[in-house]
């Protein structure tokens, strides 16, 4: 369902994403995992069309995202790390919106709305303003739009960032209820690697920009002879912290180099 | 078409509920009517050109049009800073339906902030020199709507931040509105000034607007037209051209 060949990503002298390859099958759930500014979110970027990769293939259900990008776009839905609902509309509209924009039949959208707030527990908050929503409600509400359009794939970059064991349990249920039912391919990043271990199929580790291993959580566990999937993470990436401003403050050094040979 | 409709209703929805952004934003004009409009009437027609009233009316309507529709295509500013923007972005339609859905439902509420404060107008005592010619004047409020919201729009693309949109407001919005003719004649100005005012494309709009209302033009009808549309034109294109390139 996905498949990335040698994939590169240059931001000037600094590579974010360095020769990457991997694969996921259809209905699988992948959960790609790394250190603050390993690549992941970039990654995640030039998979969904927002960032133009500078080498290497991406095949998203057979269609190249960087040329059919409609097509594309039609196939996935994607959750981002920080949030992008409209707090001035209600969670109905922003639904309706979401629909009308990836080209659904009236009908099925109205159906499916109703379908996927229930399942989300938002229907009785469905006329309320998004803006006066609790942090985990919009991201219920969020994941429950982007399965919407009844995605193949669906992407969620650290969707349970900032919510508590509370929420996390109840969105995990339910992405992988709709992974069951509905087949979706599940593409995720996470900082949380109970979660990883407890709802993904596959897992790949990303550190510097390269896959440092990949294979089931139990496999990943076996590799490193550790009894959790957080020690065998650290067994791959070690334990210094990294920059979480790598790549900007790298872009500045080279603003600063520009200047000088002038 | 699905796509521009609905990001259209987005823009009036969200103009419709904002109760107190309406009051707020009918404040400026009418404080500029009532304060100026009165305030400097007396020396107006002393100086035997009539009612101040009549004169600035057209140009406080051109104003409201102006500003109102410069905020709404800056308000991606916030569009970009809680996230709305990039599930647009990353939706199966191109940019063209999106930024042309954002443009025209920006454009159209300031068609209705103008109408009102023409209602306003009246109100306080304008008259138009025939009722027949409210018709051409909402083709120039309509005009006036369009080029700046495509205006908003490509500065809306640009800017990134809070301090931008402070340099865009003092630095082109106000000096647009002063030297647009909107609060005195065009006419007698010195060399550089009716050199700058004729480079102004709000000048042809308010012209355009005073001429409809109260048969008072400085250039002509013809001109008006022509200019606002082929301006209009270019701020589309380039307004469609910087959205394209908006990175998230």
């Amino acid at each position: 369902m996905i498949s990335v060949t040698s994939l590169v990503k240059k931001f000037g002298d600094f590579t974010a994403v360095d020769d990457v390859s991997f694969n996921v099958a259809q209905g699988e759930i992948f959960a790609f995992l790394g250190p603050n500014g390993a690549g992941k979110t970039t990654t995640i970027k030039m998979l969904t069309t927002l960032l133009r990769p500078t080498s290497g293939r991406i095949e998203l259900d057979g269609l190249d995202p960087t040329v059919k990008q409609k097509l594309a776009r039609q196939r996935f839905g994607i959750v981002f790390q920080d949030p992008s609902l409209d707090g001035e509309q209600t969670a109905w509209e922003n639904m309706d919106l979401h629909g009308v924009l990836y080209h659904i039949p009236r009908k099925v959208r109205v159906q499916r709305t109703e379908e996927l707030l229930k399942l989300f527990e938002l229907w009785d908050r469905k006329d309320a303003y998004v803006k006066t929503f609790s942090g985990g409600m919009k991201r219920r509400l969020e994941i429950a739009r982007g399965f919407l359009h009844t995605p193949k794939i669906l992407f969620l970059d650290e969707p349970t960032l900032g919510l508590d064991p509370q929420s996390r349990n109840q969105l995990w249920t339910h992405v992988k209820r709709l992974n069951e039912t509905e087949k979706t391919t599940v593409f995720l990043t996470t900082h949380y690697m109970d979660e990883a271990d407890r709802v993904a199929h596959r897992i790949a580790i990303i550190d510097h920009g390269k896959i440092v291993a990949q294979g089931t959580p139990a496999e990943l566990k076996e590799q490193t002879q550790t009894d959790s999937l957080e020690a065998a993470f650290l067994a791959f990436t070690g334990s210094t912290l990294r920059e979480e401003s790598a790549d900007s403050k790298e872009r500045l050094r080279q603003m600063a180099q520009m200047f000088q040979r002038r | 078409m699905g796509a521009i409709y609905i990001l259209w209703l987005r823009e009036l929805k969200r103009y419709v509920r904002s109760r107190v952004q309406i009051v707020v934003s009918l404040g400026q004009p009418c404080l500029y009517l009532l304060a100026l409009g009165f305030g400097l009437g007396p020396v107006f027609r002393q100086a035997g050109h009539g009612s101040y009233l009549q004169f600035m009316a057209p140009g406080v309507v051109g104003m409201t049009v102006l500003f109102s529709s410069v905020f709404s295509g800056i308000a991606m500013l916030w569009d970009r800073q809680f996230g709305f923007l990039k599930e647009t972005l990353v939706a199966p339609v191109s940019r063209m339906q999106i930024m042309i859905g954002r443009t025209l439902g920006g454009a159209t509420v300031a068609v209705i902030q103008g109408t009102l404060i023409l209602l306003i107008c009246l109100i306080a005592g304008f008259r138009p020199h025939s009722w027949l010619a409210i018709p051409l004047a909402f083709l120039f409020v309509i005009m006036i709507a369009i080029v700046f919201s495509a205006l908003g729009t490509a500065i809306g693309s640009v800017i990134k931040d809070m301090q931008g949109f402070q340099l865009v407001m003092n630095f082109m919005v106000m000096p647009i509105f002063f030297l647009s003719g909107a609060l005195f004649p065009l006419a007698n100005l010195p060399l550089v000034m009716s050199v700058i005012t004729k480079l102004d494309p709000l000048a042809y709009g308010v012209d355009g607007l005073r001429g409809a209302l109260i048969n008072a033009w400085h250039f002509n009808l013809a001109l008006d037209v022509t200019l606002l549309a082929s301006i209009a034109a270019i701020f589309l294109s380039a307004g469609a051209y910087l959205f394209s390139r908006i990175e998230v």
